[in-house]
């Protein structure tokens, strides 16, 4: 069942280059992008820095206001709620932020910051909301004595943990998870994305999951999104995804990430898409990834393609999606 | 004989709670045009190692307390402030982690690169501006006679990064120095960094020592890692040996808690090995035993009683675990 879908969803911010009175012009950092995400799964955007996935992410808790398209949550329209409705809709749709440093207030105790979210979005009572905090507390791995302490009583893992409990306090339907891991130590990590996992299965929680690590996004979704420049460029399912990659992008991608194994090392051929990305606000005509692509030829240059199902549901944005094997075949 | 000899160093860091020593017995030798890195959590003294060889600790509250840094036969902890300065850009140079703030945002990068090249090479400030050019050129900026005079904000973050390289190899160091380099960049921008250092290090012959947490980037990177952990040296053997068979639990679950992308992938998903708990705070370090302990899977009475003593495999590889031989 469809829990989350998104249909052209854009957002627009406008930038003005050249000082105060100089024009105003339109950053498109998320460009008609569509994806759908079942209930009880994780769907990660991957992209790069500036690539429009956090800003996607935003978009759909409505933290940032969309310029067009639709955002559904289990039928009901996001993007036009206002009012009660949207502080009801907020119970169901909650965010683990990156930064546990700076997400948590360091006025609070760590029991007020994970009930904070049930005293404004819900009615329930003191005891019901205690107990609530209690189960919280043991589900994410901290200690019952621990909720009297203060964030900067708490390492960056448990401070991550706390972040956690309070995006599950209102048992929201849709969890997003922005750069949940990015900040803290490799061995942390680790125990953060357990955690994540364990917690899906025990809430039956759907992730929509931002992230820049090809190897943590493998690890957790089971759908995945590559953005690049404001668009999706390619989206498919884990295995396809990683195994038989269709756009050059998400093929360079794969190929740029360290790996320890010596034999996988061997076998990977590196793909060089040399230079920067384009100029966000004055992007050129056609593909927005053909000034880099070591595929690209002058169709890429003259139309933008569309993403389109290249079988089994591999959606890729790519006028020639079968070549991008070519590049990852190791040299003869 | 190596180029960069390290024996019993301890440096000691002062802080409200008493003197910690964050770096504890650490001995390595770098040869020429090597490639060494060292890995570890934040806190398990990675930085401090390197910011100890530059002769950079902060001042008051860092000091090298015991050992002996040796640099192509000259000893560097007993050398004047007048000689580190001397060598410091120009025999060893570093790349520091954040490239948006360790450039100087009111001078332009040229300036910033040309400033090494008339203090180290008394160049006039012509020829240092035409070999910063030159020097942009070499680390793939495009159009770099006409980059060299935009200021860090006009770039981007891994343009900014080869603008610290460029700096750092103006005066083509014996050592360069980089602690975390690709940490703040994009996967993609990170690959050619590396093929970048990669590449430098072969046409200069630079040997260099890359501070990272990545085991990827140790992997692709380096001849021989250094395992730190608390302060001190957990590990240390050629990569290769290590990935295949860390003697040492901290190394062993460095490598297997990070997912790594398999190829080809498949349906399985395992939970990843946790290490449990974080680093000991710095008032821990120093303790006489072995600081992992509390993290351990496979800790005994011995590992709490006693720092574990040095074990020995092969030529090269050696691990500080009581029980590195069963491992």
């Amino acid at each position: 069942m469809t829990l989350l879908s998104v249909t052209d969803l854009s957002v627009h911010f406008p930038v003005r280059r050249q000082g105060l009175l100089g024009p105003k012009q339109v950053l498109r950092a998320v460009d008609t992008v569509s994806f759908d995400l079942k209930a009880g799964e994780t769907l990660a955007i991957v992209g790069e820095s500036g690539s429009g996935k956090t800003t996607t992410a935003l978009a759909v808790a409505r933290l940032v206001n969309a310029a067009g398209g639709s955002v559904k949550l289990d039928g009901q329209e996001i993007l036009g709620t206002e009012g009660e409705a949207l502080r009801k809709l907020r119970s169901s749709v909650q965010f683990i932020f990156q930064d546990p440093y700076s997400s948590l207030n360091p006025r609070r105790r760590a029991e007020e910051l994970v009930r904070e979210p049930l005293d404004s979005l819900t009615d329930k009572s003191p005891a019901e909301k205690q107990e609530i905090v209690d189960d919280l507390f043991a589900a994410v791995g901290l200690r019952t004595e621990q909720q009297r302490l203060f964030p900067h009583q708490f390492s960056g893992g448990q401070r991550q943990r706390i972040g956690i409990a309070r995006a599950l306090a209102t048992r929201p339907r849709l969890v997003i998870c922005d750069e949940p891991v990015s900040a803290l130590d490799v061995a942390v990590q680790a125990q953060i994305l357990n955690l994540l996992r364990r917690l899906q299965d025990q809430f039956n929680l759907t992730y929509l999951f931002v992230s820049h690590d090809l190897g943590v996004v493998q690890h957790m979704s089971d759908t995945i999104a590559v953005m690049y420049m404001g668009r999706i460029v390619e989206l498919a399912d884990r295995m396809r995804l990683f195994n038989t990659p269709q756009h050059p992008y998400t093929a360079a991608l794969l190929s740029a990430v360290p790996t320890v194994s010596k034999a996988a090392r061997a076998a990977q051929k590196r793909i060089l898409i040399p230079g920067d990305p384009p100029d966000p606000v004055n992007l050129p005509a056609g593909c927005r990834f053909a000034n880099r692509c070591p595929l690209a030829r002058d169709a890429c240059r003259a139309t933008e393609p569309t993403l389109t199902d290249t079988g089994g549901g591999h959606m890729a944005a790519c006028h020639f999606p079968t070549e991008t094997a070519s590049l990852r075949a190791p040299a003869a | 004989m190596s180029l960069l000899s390290v024996r019993n160093l301890r440096i000691e860091l002062s802080t409200r709670a008493g003197v910690a020593p964050v770096i504890d017995d650490l001995s390595f030798d770098l040869a020429a045009g090597e490639a060494i890195s060292f890995v570890g959590e934040s806190g398990c003294g990675k930085s401090m190692t390197a910011l100890g060889l530059m002769g950079l600790l902060p001042q008051g509250i860092g000091r090298i307390a015991g050992g002996s840094i040796t640099f192509d036969g000259e000893e560097l902890t007993t050398a004047s402030e007048a000689r580190l300065r001397a060598l410091r850009g120009n025999d060893i140079s570093m790349i520091f982690q954040e490239p948006m703030t360790s450039l100087n945002p009111v001078y332009t990068v040229g300036e910033q690169i040309a400033e090494v090249l008339r203090e180290h090479q008394n160049l006039s400030r012509r020829a240092a501006w035409a070999m910063a050019a030159e020097l942009l050129d070499a680390v793939r900026i495009p159009n770099a006679s006409r980059r060299v005079s935009d200021y860090p904000f006009q770039m981007s973050g891994g343009q900014r990064q080869r603008v610290m390289i460029a700096m750092a190899l103006a005066c083509k160091p014996k050592i360069l120095i980089a602690d975390e380099p690709t940490t703040a960049l994009d996967v993609t921008v990170q690959a050619q960094i590396f093929d970048l250092l990669r590449d430098l290090r072969r046409d200069i012959g630079s040997s260099i020592i890359l501070i990272t947490h990545d085991m990827g980037a140790v992997a692709e990177m380096a001849d021989r890692v250094i395992v730190m952990y608390a302060g001190r040296k957990a590990e240390l053997g050629p990569v290769d040996t290590i990935i295949e068979r860390p003697r040492h639990p901290y190394t062993k679950g460095l490598i297997s808690c990070v997912p790594h992308i398999l190829s080809p992938l498949t349906d399985a998903r395992a939970d990843l090995t946790e290490v449990p708990g974080i680093v000991p705070p710095l008032g821990a370090f120093g303790a006489d035993a072995c600081l992992f302990a509390s993290r351990c899977a496979h800790v005994t009475d011995q590992c709490t009683a006693a720092r574990p003593k040095l074990q020995i495999f092969g030529s090269q590889h050696e691990a500080e675990c009581w029980h590195a031989e069963e491992l």
